[in-house]
C-alpha cells in the first residue's frame, strides 16, 4: 500500500472577490520508504502542496489518503494529532526554540502526544535520536551555541522523535553552506536507507533534488513529471 | 493522564517564562505592586482598626456595669443601686461561669476626705475593689509599686493604690510609696501608684482616684453599705413599719445578732457585715461579645438570686455600645476605601500583563507555528499562554505578599503605625491575582491559539 495517495487535489485561495487557483488537480502517490524530491519554481504551488501533504492545510477538493486514512476532511485538531503522530518537519530556518537545550528541543513534540510519555522515557528517546544524528556531546547546548548544520541535525532529531512515517524537509539546506548541506543530505539518505523513513524533500535546487531517487516536478499548479513511484524493480528515472 | 498533561503544560509555561526572565519580571511588576498595595492597605487598615478598638476598649467601651436594682419601701423608691443583692461572690461567679466575660470586679464606693500630713483632698472616686478592677479598666500598668493582692482583700488590709491626681494633690510630686494616708481616720499604706489615664468621656478626671481592697473600704471606711446609698434610705427607715419586703430587702441595718450592750459595743466595735457591693464592673472579651456577655450575666445572676421566671431582674446591666459603634464603623469605612484604591492598581497591573502577553504572542509567532506544526492543538497553545499569564500573576502575587508584609513591618518599625497581618488580605490577593491572570491572559492566549500554523511559521 502506498503511504501517500493524492487524487485530484485542488486548492483555491479566496482573496476578497478574487479566486486564485493554486493547485489544479494534482494526483500522485508516494510509496513507503521512498526518498522523493518535490521541485518547482517559486509560485508553482510547491509550498501549498507541501502544506497539504504535511496536513498543515486542507485541500479545497480532492482526496488525500495518508497511510490509507482519508485526511482531507479532518478538523484542525484532528490534523494536529495526525501531524504529531505521523509527520515530522524540518524547516529551512531550523525553527528551534531559543535558549532551550537541544535535548529539550527534541522533546518538544513529545509534549503534545496523545498519550504522554513519562519524563524518563521522553528523555531517553530524545537522547537516542540525538545520538542518531551524532550530537550526543552537544545535547545540552542551546541553539545559539550550535553551528547551522548542528542546528539542522537537532531539527531532524526533533522531527523524528515521534517515529513518524513521513518526514518533510522544506528547503532543508537553504540556510547552510555547501559542505554542511552535503552532510545533512547524506543524513537524509542514510535515514531513508537504514531506518526506512519516507522523506519528501521540497526544494528548488536540482543539486539537492539529485539526492532523491525520484523527483516530482510541479509547475503552475500541476505535476509535470514523476507523479508515480518507480516500479518495484527500480528501473525508472 | 489529565493531571499529567496539566503538569506538562505548567512546566512548558515555566520554561517559556524562564527563557525571558526579565520580561516576565517586568510583566509581573504591575501585579507585584498591586498585591503589595492591597496587603499594605489591608494591614494598616486592620491595624488602625484594632488600635482604635483597643483605644475604645481602654475608654471602657467593652465594659458592662452591673448595678443592683431599686429598692422600694412604703411607696418610696430609692433609685438604682439601692437593693443590697449584689455580692462579691456574684462577681466571682460571673468571672468563672460567663465565657464571654474577660474579667469582673466588685466595686464599693465611698466619697470622703483623704489626708496626708497637712494636706487633704476629696478624690472623685474612692473604690473598694479587687485587683481585677485594673484588668477590667485595662489599666494594669502601674507607675510605681504594685496593686494589692487577693490575700490582702481577705485580710481587709489597710493599704491603697493612688491615682496620679491624688498623688499630686497630697504629695506634691514626692513618691507616696510606703507613706500612710488617712481616710476617715483609717490609715492606709500606699503600695502603688496608677499610671495616668486622663479624663473619661464625661470629662471626669479618672486619675483622681483611690483604690483599696473592697473589704477595707466596706468594713473600715463606710461601715455599712446602707449609709453610702441614697440619703432617702434613712428617711425610709423612719417609716419602716409598712415594709412588707423587710425580710428580703432590709431597708435598715438588720440586727442579725442580738443587739450588743453598750459595754460590748465599746469592747468590740465591729460593724454588722453585709457582704453586698455597690456595683460589679465587668469587661466583655470583645465588643461583638457584649450582647452575649449581657445574656450570660443576666442568666447567672438570676440563678444566683433565685429569681422566679415571673420576677423581674433585681439588677440591671448597662453597656457603652454608643461609643464603640461609632468608632468601629469609621475604621471599617477607612479600610474599604483603601482597599478599593488598591484593587484599582491591581486592575492596572492586569492590563499591563495583557499588553505584554499580546506583544509576547506576536514575538513568539514562529514558536507558536512550530508548536502547532509538531502537533500542538489550538487548545494546547491557549492553555500554555493562559498558564503563563496565571503563573506570572501568582508569582507576582506571592512576591507582592512578601513585599507588602515587609513594607507593613517597616512602617510599623519606622512610623510606629499599628499594622496587623490580615489572612483575608492574603487570600483575597491570591484569588484576585489568579483571576487577573485568567481574565487578562485569556485574550492574548486566545489570539495565539487562533494563529494559522502556515502563516505563523512564515512570520518574520
Amino acid at each position: 500500500m502506498n503511504l501517500i495517495e493524492l487524487r485530484d487535489i485542488y486548492k483555491t485561495y479566496h482573496l476578497g472577490e478574487l479566486d486564485v487557483p493554486v493547485l489544479k488537480g494534482i494526483s500522485m502517490t508516494v510509496a513507503h520508504g521512498e526518498l522523493v524530491a518535490l521541485m518547482g519554481a517559486s509560485g508553482s504551488g510547491k509550498s501549498t502542496l507541501m502544506n497539504i501533504l504535511g496536513c498543515l492545510d486542507h485541500p479545497t477538493s480532492g482526496q488525500y489518503l495518508l497511510d490509507g486514512q482519508e485526511v482531507s476532511d479532518l478538523t484542525t485538531d484532528g490534523r494536529a494529532l495526525l501531524r504529531n503522530k505521523k509527520i515530522g518537519f524540518v524547516f529551512q530556518s531550523f525553527n528551534l526554540l531559543a535558549r532551550t537545550s537541544a535535548l529539550e528541543n527534541v522533546i518538544l513534540p513529545l509534549t503534545y502526544t496523545h498519550e504522554p510519555l513519562s519524563d524518563h522515557e521522553a528523555n531517553s528517546r530524545a537522547m537516542e535520536l540525538i545520538k542518531l544524528v551524532g550530537l550526543e556531546d552537544r545535547a545540552h547546548h542551546e541553539p545559539s551555541q550550535l553551528s547551522g548544520g548542528q542546528q539542522q541535525r537537532v531539527a531532524i532529531a526533533r522531527a523524528l522523535v515521534n517515529r513518524p512515517s513521513l518526514l518533510f524537509a522544506d528547503e532543508p539546506t537553504g540556510n547552510l553552506d555547501s559542505h554542511t548541506s552535503q552532510e545533512v543530505l547524506a543524513m537524509f539518505e542514510q535515514l531513508n536507507r537504514q531506518e526506512g523513513i519516507t522523506i519528501i524533500l521540497v526544494t528548488h535546487d536540482p543539486a539537492v533534488a539529485s539526492h532523491a531517487k525520484r523527483t516530482i516536478h510541479i509547475s503552475d499548479g500541476v505535476i509535470v513529471d514523476g507523479d508515480m513511484p518507480p516500479p518495484p524493480s527500480g528501473g525508472a528515472s | 493522564m489529565r493531571l499529567f498533561r496539566i503538569l506538562r503544560t505548567m512546566r512548558t509555561a515555566l520554561k517559556a517564562l524562564l527563557r525571558n526572565p526579565m520580561r516576565a519580571a517586568l510583566t509581573s511588576l504591575g501585579i507585584i505592586i498591586g498585591v503589595a498595595a492591597v496587603i499594605i492597605m489591608m494591614e494598616i487598615g486592620k491595624g488602625s482598626s484594632a488600635a482604635i478598638q483597643r483605644t475604645i476598649a481602654n475608654m471602657g467601651a467593652n465594659n458592662l456595669l452591673v448595678q443592683p436594682g431599686t429598692a422600694a419601701s412604703g411607696g418610696v423608691s430609692f433609685g438604682a443601686g439601692t437593693v443590697m443583692t449584689l455580692t462579691p461572690d456574684d462577681s466571682e461567679a460571673i468571672l468563672k461561669e460567663c465565657p464571654a466575660v474577660l474579667s469582673a470586679a466588685p466595686l464599693v464606693r465611698a466619697r470622703t476626705q483623704v489626708i496626708y500630713g497637712n494636706r487633704n483632698w476629696v478624690p472623685m472616686f474612692i473604690y473598694g475593689t479587687t485587683p481585677e478592677y485594673l484588668v477590667v479598666r485595662e489599666w494594669t500598668a502601674m507607675a510605681q509599686g504594685d496593686m494589692f493582692t487577693d490575700s490582702e482583700i481577705r485580710n481587709a488590709s489597710k493599704i491603697c493604690v493612688l491615682g496620679q491626681t491624688l498623688v499630686r494633690e497630697l504629695f506634691d510630686g514626692a513618691s507616696p510609696l510606703g507613706k500612710e494616708v488617712r481616710v476617715q481616720n483609717v490609715s492606709f499604706k500606699v503600695v502603688g501608684v496608677l499610671s495616668k489615664k486622663g479624663a473619661n468621656m464625661m470629662g471626669m478626671d479618672q486619675d483622681d482616684i483611690l483604690i483599696a481592697p473592697w473589704t477595707t473600704i466596706k468594713y473600715r471606711v463606710t461601715g455599712s453599705s446602707a449609709t453610702t446609698g441614697n440619703q432617702s434610705v434613712s428617711a425610709a427607715n423612719t417609716t419602716s413599719g409598712v415594709n412588707s419586703l423587710n425580710k428580703l430587702y432590709p431597708n435598715a441595718q438588720l440586727n442579725l445578732y442580738p443587739a450588743p450592750s453598750a459595754t460590748q459595743q465599746a469592747d468590740t466595735p465591729l460593724p454588722v457585715r453585709f457582704t453586698n457591693v455597690d456595683q460589679i464592673l465587668t469587661a466583655a472579651r470583645s465588643s461583638t461579645e457584649i450582647p452575649l456577655a449581657m445574656r450570660q450575666i443576666t442568666q447567672i445572676l438570676r440563678e444566683r438570686h433565685r429569681l422566679h421566671s415571673y420576677e423581674s431582674d433585681d439588677f440591671n446591666i448597662r453597656d457603652m455600645t454608643e461609643m464603640s459603634k461609632t468608632l468601629s464603623s469609621t475604621s471599617t469605612l477607612m479600610t474599604n476605601l483603601l482597599l478599593s484604591v488598591a484593587l484599582i492598581s491591581l486592575i492596572v497591573g492586569g492590563v499591563g500583563i495583557m499588553n505584554i502577553m499580546l506583544v509576547s504572542v506576536t514575538e513568539r509567532t514562529r514558536e507558536i507555528g512550530l508548536r502547532m506544526a509538531v502537533g500542538a492543538r489550538g487548545r494546547d497553545i491557549l492553555r500554555q499562554f493562559l498558564v503563563e499569564a496565571v503563573v506570572m500573576c501568582l508569582a507576582g502575587g506571592a512576591i507582592g505578599i512578601l513585599l507588602g508584609q515587609g513594607f507593613s513591618k517597616l512602617i510599623t518599625a519606622m512610623l510606629h503605625w499599628p499594622t496587623e497581618t490580615s489572612i483575608a488580605a492574603i487570600v483575597s490577593s491570591v484569588v484576585v491575582s489568579a483571576s487577573v491572570g485568567i481574565i487578562f491572559g485569556f485574550y492574548p492566549a486566545w489570539k495565539a491559539s487562533r494563529l494559522d500554523p502556515i502563516e505563523a511559521l512564515r512570520y518574520e
